[in-house]
């Protein structure tokens, strides 16, 4: 789960990590209310889940009630990176003198934790890994032994902090570890870490990525879930718990594993068409379930022409071929239907479904016929 | 010959009396597999289906001489299942496991590579091992699989997997070992270890690699296929259409470079000399076109 600035700020703080006071608003009214509240100068941010705020004009600092009435019109229904602002944060400006950048995350190559730590904050950091790469100090760290203090010390003093900062930013670094590790995030990204003109230090910004797979022992984490999707047909899909991706084409998919449907995906488009959905049935493709994903799928305006591509491993086939056509007695499907079914007992499904073809169900033995086929349908796809 | 497991593996099933370790611990028994014991603790004593039950792993290396584990609990006590074989001497471990915590599993990792360096973890969240004809640790239905080599298959997805067994045993051609090594991000056994052991085995000919997006296990697997495989590689990756995933902020691309994307895994592998499929049927059509060309 990613966090949007504002809550990242919050879950840091919780591990005593300096964040700037502030809060969110969604109306002009509340966050020139707000500034009033916090006093100026203030900065105003737009909350998306994307980079390239700055550029896109969506961070603005306020000097006075005024400023801070024009900013937040200005940032407020802005379009970044195809994210629409619908919330500011904002926050007490502060004087910086220094501007570092810190993270946290999974080396997945050494299968250890990464620290790295930057002299040159607050820029584009990654122009700086590749025209610089020795202006980022790095600092692998087993998870059996933790980030100890000695540790924290050497990075601080590999990457080139500022002296007089260096035991602010090294007690930083052990809160933001700690914050990563029992906090079960997969990435804590801080850019910049500011040392303000009084020597305070601060995390100014906050990219905070959860695991999904320790929420069950974050019970706290409830408090950061997202509202409802904005595509309809992904409400639809988390009602009925499928894993599944709106897309932009006219293909509908259900395929089971994930890596079977992204594969799915890749042979439509070689087809020359668009997938309009990634959906994977899982390991229970019984009748149930597949009117389930039909039925969402079915709910989607874009689809001309629907897949269903399951191998057969301990599913079988023919029970999957049964859930196809008990599926289409339960649903009136507004698009045909092309089924490949291969592997355990697929001669068996072949059987079943032989008296119910027509054009509206269609047998193809393989991936790409059926692909094509169904392309066809929809009438080329794109 | 085959990699990891063979017909003298004696496998003990951790969690043998719960519902995915009956299913598939009695479905991997009745493909032939010697599955020699069942440790389900406070169940010692008992047994299910003629399979003796122990509360402990060590009981059951004891007792049947048990030196293989496949570990089908629940997340919360897979890790220390795995632990616990290993610290009994075992020196393959599947865990099938789904949803454990990254945490947990890096945890997990580098107790196992300090402590017990000579046990080796299939998975987490893996499909498993299957040696065909031989042994099958896992949930891969034996059925689709033939015996007889020459082609080892490596994969981090389950039902690409099946997929390319069935795909090579339609064509008759046969398989060494298939390994799913999983695909969560600190799994047990990488490609690499995979391929190695593959180069080694004198009766694998020939390889099949199936890859996914994220991570670059699969550039660090091309780079090792240039240097160190002479056997030929035929590779598929899924997900070049995949949309976009969340990105790891700037961390994530600072560490990984340009990798992750499918088509930077394809030129890669193209790169190293791996034959590489565009689908999953082309990849094993190029497979048995590589099979016939050994002679």
């Amino acid at each position: 789960m990613d966090l949007y600035e504002h809550q990242g700020k919050r879950y840091l703080a919780r591990f005593g990590v300096p964040v700037g006071r502030g809060s969110v608003a969604d109306t002009v009214d509340a966050a020139v209310a707000a500034a009033d509240r916090i006093g100026y100068p203030v900065v105003l941010k737009a909350q998306v889940k994307t980079g390239g705020r700055g550029k896109a004009g969506g961070v603005q600092v306020a000097a006075d009630h005024a400023g801070a009435a024009a900013s937040a019109e200005a940032i407020l229904g802005l379009v970044i990176q195809g994210h629409t602002v619908g919330r500011l944060w904002i926050e007490e400006a502060a004087e910086i003198a220094h501007e570092y950048y810190v993270s946290f995350t999974l080396d997945r190559a050494a299968k250890l934790d990464l620290a790295m730590l930057s002299a040159e904050g607050g820029v584009d950091v990654e122009e700086v890994a590749e025209t610089d790469p020795e202006a980022i100090a790095r600092l692998e760290i087993n998870p059996l032994d933790g980030l100890t203090a000695g540790g924290a010390e050497a990075l601080v003093a590999a990457a080139g902090i500022d002296a007089a900062a260096r035991d602010g930013v090294a007690d930083v670094i052990r809160r933001l570890h700690r914050c990563y590790v029992e906090g079960d995030a997969d990435l804590v990204e801080v850019n910049p870490l500011a040392v303000t003109a009084t020597g305070e230090v601060r995390a100014l910004d906050a990219k905070v990525i959860l695991d999904d797979e320790a929420a069950f022992r974050h019970p706290e984490w409830s408090e950061f879930a997202d509202a409802e999707p904005d595509d309809p047909r992904e409400r639809a899909a988390r009602a009925k718990g499928l894993s599944y991706v709106g897309l932009d084409g006219s293909v509908g998919i259900i395929a089971n594993g994930a890596g079977l449907a992204m594969s799915t995906l890749d042979v439509v488009s070689q087809a020359g068409g668009a997938a309009a959905n990634f959906l994977d049935i899982g390991g229970a493709a019984n009748a149930e379930a597949m009117a389930g994903a039909l039925e969402v799928i079915n709910s989607d305006g874009r689809v001309r022409a629907i897949l269903v591509n399951v191998f057969g491993g301990i599913v079988r086939c023919d029970d999957v071929a049964r859930g196809v056509l008990g599926a289409l007695e339960r649903v009136q499907l507004a698009s045909p239907i092309v089924v490949r079914l291969d592997g355990t007992r697929s001669a068996e499904a072949q059987a079943l479904l032989a008296p119910h073809l027509s054009e509206r169900l269609m047998v193809e033995p393989t991936m790409l016929s059926a692909a094509r086929r169904a392309v066809e349908l929809a009438g080329g796809g794109r | 010959m085959s990699i990891f497991a063979d017909e003298n593996t004696l496998v003990v099933v951790q969690g043998l009396t719960g519902s995915q370790g009956s299913f598939h611990g009695l479905r991997n028994r009745a493909y032939g597999t010697k599955v020699v014991a069942g440790v389900t603790p406070s169940k010692g004593g008992g047994s299910l289906e003629g399979i003796p039950i122990f509360d402990t792993v060590a009981e059951a290396v004891e007792a049947t001489g048990a030196n293989a584990s496949f570990v089908a609990v629940p997340r919360l006590g897979a890790p220390g299942a795995v632990l616990e074989a290993a610290a009994a001497g075992i020196t393959l471990v599947v865990c099938i496991t789904e949803h454990i915590p990254a945490k947990d599993e890096a945890l997990l990792y580098n107790r196992l590579r300090r402590d017990f360096p000579a046990c080796r973890l299939i998975g987490p969240n893996c499909p498993g091992v299957i040696s065909p004809g031989r042994c099958n640790i896992g949930i891969t239905a034996g059925e689709i699989a033939l015996p007889g080599g020459p082609v080892g298959i490596v994969s981090r997805s389950g039902t690409l997997t099946y997929q390319a067994l069935h795909e090579l045993s339609q064509q008759g051609v046969g398989q060494t070992t298939c390994v799913g090594i999983g695909g969560d991000r600190v799994p047990g056994t990488s490609f690499i270890d995979v391929l190695a052991a593959f180069e080694e085995d004198p009766e694998t000919r020939a390889v099949m690699l199936i890859g996914e997006i994220g991570g670059s296990e699969e550039e660090r697997a091309a780079r090792f296929i240039a240097a160190a495989m002479t056997k030929p590689v035929v590779a598929y990756i899924a997900g070049v259409t995949a949309p976009a995933g969340r990105t790891m902020g700037h961390a994530g691309a600072i560490v990984s470079g340009h990798a992750g994307t499918a088509q930077a895994k394809i030129a890669a592998l193209e790169a190293c000399g791996a034959r590489v499929a565009r689908d999953p049927s082309e990849a094993g059509k190029l497979m048995v076109e590589v099979v016939r060309g050994l002679g």
